[in-house]
């Protein structure tokens, strides 16, 4: 992959998260590294295996019982380890922000489309209202809904699943971040609304030169979607590797999850089911290829 | 593999099949005069987008709602509108979410000693150990609440509870659609023996087409209400479809984005 002059949009060095209560230590994710540039790099594990808590970590979302630590969490030339919570609200949004699986939670449903967008957009950018209704018109055009004059005036219970997801892109967009986490944007949606969002979101992307981090299950949509992935298990990224090359896979986890997904152009009478290696838990990673 | 190929008579059959919705003056139908056959040993498919109405015939089927038009047979027999007992024991449903359909309150042993006792049938004791054996659960999950087990675990009771009663047919509603890939990998195995073992019939609905390719032989495409077209397992892994939405269906199945020529791999 072209190894970018620039600097990284994100930087995380050893980055634990760890859950303490009173009868256990968790720890959600165990010296996760990775970075990611204007490029849209996918997660992808089980459930459990830390890929959420990792990408609230960048915003500092995770909960309050979770303490982060970390070698280095870099945006950009902020220190996102040093930032206080006041800092982190310039960040959340304006540069940084979050899509969730479902739009009927991450609407408020008693305010219309349009004062929603509006609203992010005025937080983020001092602008009079007119001029913010325009953008916002022109940002629910831009995701490719048909009749924006109609939809701004809606409630989010009168729009249907993808067109609520595409309105969080909408609004998410708004501000104009560097890096956009999108947490299972597609999974309450079928496959051919998913296509629909999923081509508008690659688009905006690509065009506006926005960082992506794409959290998913979903191995075969990561693998078309994205350009790079992260494979993680049990708090650690096993591999991380670019998205061409999972078919050559090196880490037994992400083959074993590769052959337990049923496949439409191979038959198979049973399917494998990955048998868990104890070692994986502090075993050898790879990174492209070789281990790392 | 099952040959569908003898002239056999259906187990299952719908004919005419039409479900509404709402109030009489604004009747919403959401199931529009499908018609379909189930043969023996056979399984059965129905895919679509939500709101296509797959599930609403799944819930018809076992009884859940009487209120539809046009019939539904089992051997042949019309089937009442209001379900007889002998019919909830020759068919059984495995609902999508297992952490919403075994009551958190009671045991393992409890949730399927229930079944058996509404039945009436002997030998509870043994019949709950063999059954917890067939889906690969051991002995010691028998006393375990709910909230003791993983989402497979519980799926897999959710299975245990649906084939004590020794039933022809399945209905099963996305089963696997809210687990793991890997936990999929496990309960697809065991619905797949057991199919065999058992010789059971299926009625699955999913909206993920690999997983109905990889389990039915057979499966009606449904868009608004209707099915528009069947097709077997081999003519959705070629994606060789007839209708064009079938085709836009199948495409956005294998594919995450629309790209140019250029970037398609």
């Amino acid at each position: 992959m072209d190894k970018p002059l620039v600097k990284p949009l994100i930087d995380v060095k050893d980055l634990t998260i760890r859950f303490e209560t009173p009868q256990r230590t968790f720890d959600a994710a165990r010296g996760v590294s990775f970075t990611i540039g204007r490029e849209k790099v996918g997660i992808v594990g089980e459930s459990g295996s830390g890929k959420s808590q990792t990408g609230r970590a960048l915003l500092k979302l995770t909960p309050k019982v979770a303490t982060i630590s970390a070698g280095h969490m870099r945006f950009k030339d902020t220190d996102l380890l040093a930032a206080s919570e006041r800092d982190m609200r310039k960040i959340r949004g304006n540069h940084i922000s979050m899509i969730l699986q479902d739009p009927k939670y991450s609407l408020n449903p008693l305010m219309r489309i349009g004062q929603q967008i509006v609203e992010a957009y005025r937080l983020h950018h001092r602008s009079p209202k007119a001029e913010a209704r325009e953008k916002a018109l022109a940002m629910l055009e831009s995701v490719q809904i048909r009749d924006p004059e109609r939809v701004f005036t809606l409630f989010p219970h009168e729009v249907s699943g993808g067109m609520g997801q595409r309105i969080m892109i909408a609004m998410m967009l708004i501000p104009e971040p560097d890096l956009i986490i999108a947490d299972e944007p597609t999974s309450a949606l079928d496959v051919t609304v998913r296509r629909q969002v999923l081509t508008i979101l690659d688009e905006l992307v690509t065009r506006r030169g926005t960082g992506l981090m794409f959290i998913s299950h979903d191995l075969n949509l990561v693998a078309g979607f994205c350009d790079r992935v992260l494979v993680m298990y049990a708090g650690r990224i096993m591999e991380d590797l670019p998205a061409k090359e999972l078919p050559k896979a090196q880490h037994p986890y992400t083959q074993a999850l590769l052959q337990s997904l049923p496949r439409l152009d191979a038959e198979t009478e049973e399917l494998k089911v990955p048998v868990r290696d104890p070692s994986w838990l502090d075993g050898p990673v790879y990174r492209n290829g070789v281990l790392a | 593999m099952k040959s569908p190929m003898k002239p056999t008579r259906p187990l299952i059959e719908a004919i005419g099949l039409s479900i509404s919705f709402g109030p009489l003056h604004a009747r919403n139908r959401v199931v529009d005069d499908v018609s379909f056959r189930i043969n023996k040993g056979e399984a059965y498919g129905l895919i679509g987008e939500s709101g296509c109405g797959k599930s609403t015939i799944l819930r018809v089927l076992s009884g859940l709602n009487g209120d539809y038009e046009g019939a539904l047979t089992l051997n042949d027999r019309e089937l009442p509108k209001k379900r007889d007992k002998d019919f909830f024991r020759r068919a059984q449903m495995v609902f999508q979410d297992p952490y919403g359909s075994l009551h958190p309150r009671k045991i393992v042993e409890k949730v399927l000693s229930e079944p058996l006792k509404i039945h009436g049938f002997d030998r509870h004791s043994e019949r709950i150990a063999e059954t917890l054996d067939a889906v690969g659960l051991g002995a010691s999950f028998r006393y375990r609440y709910p909230h003791e087990l993983s989402g497979g675990q519980r799926q897999r009771v959710a299975i245990a509870r649906a084939l004590i009663i020794e039933p022809e047919i399945l209905l099963l509603d996305e089963p696997t659609s809210a687990l793991d890939v890997s936990v999929q990998a496990e309960i697809l195995n065991l619905l797949k023996r057991l199919r065999v073992e058992r010789n059971l019939t299926y009625l699955m609905v999913s909206h993920d087409l690999a997983v109905i390719a990889h389990i039915c032989e057979r499966a009606g495409m449904m868009f608004k209400g209707r099915i528009i077209e069947e097709l077997t397992s081999q003519q959705i892994r070629k994606s060789e479809a007839r209708e064009d939405y079938t085709r836009e269906f199948l495409q956005a199945s294998v594919e995450a984005v629309e790209r140019g020529p250029e970037v398609a791999a």
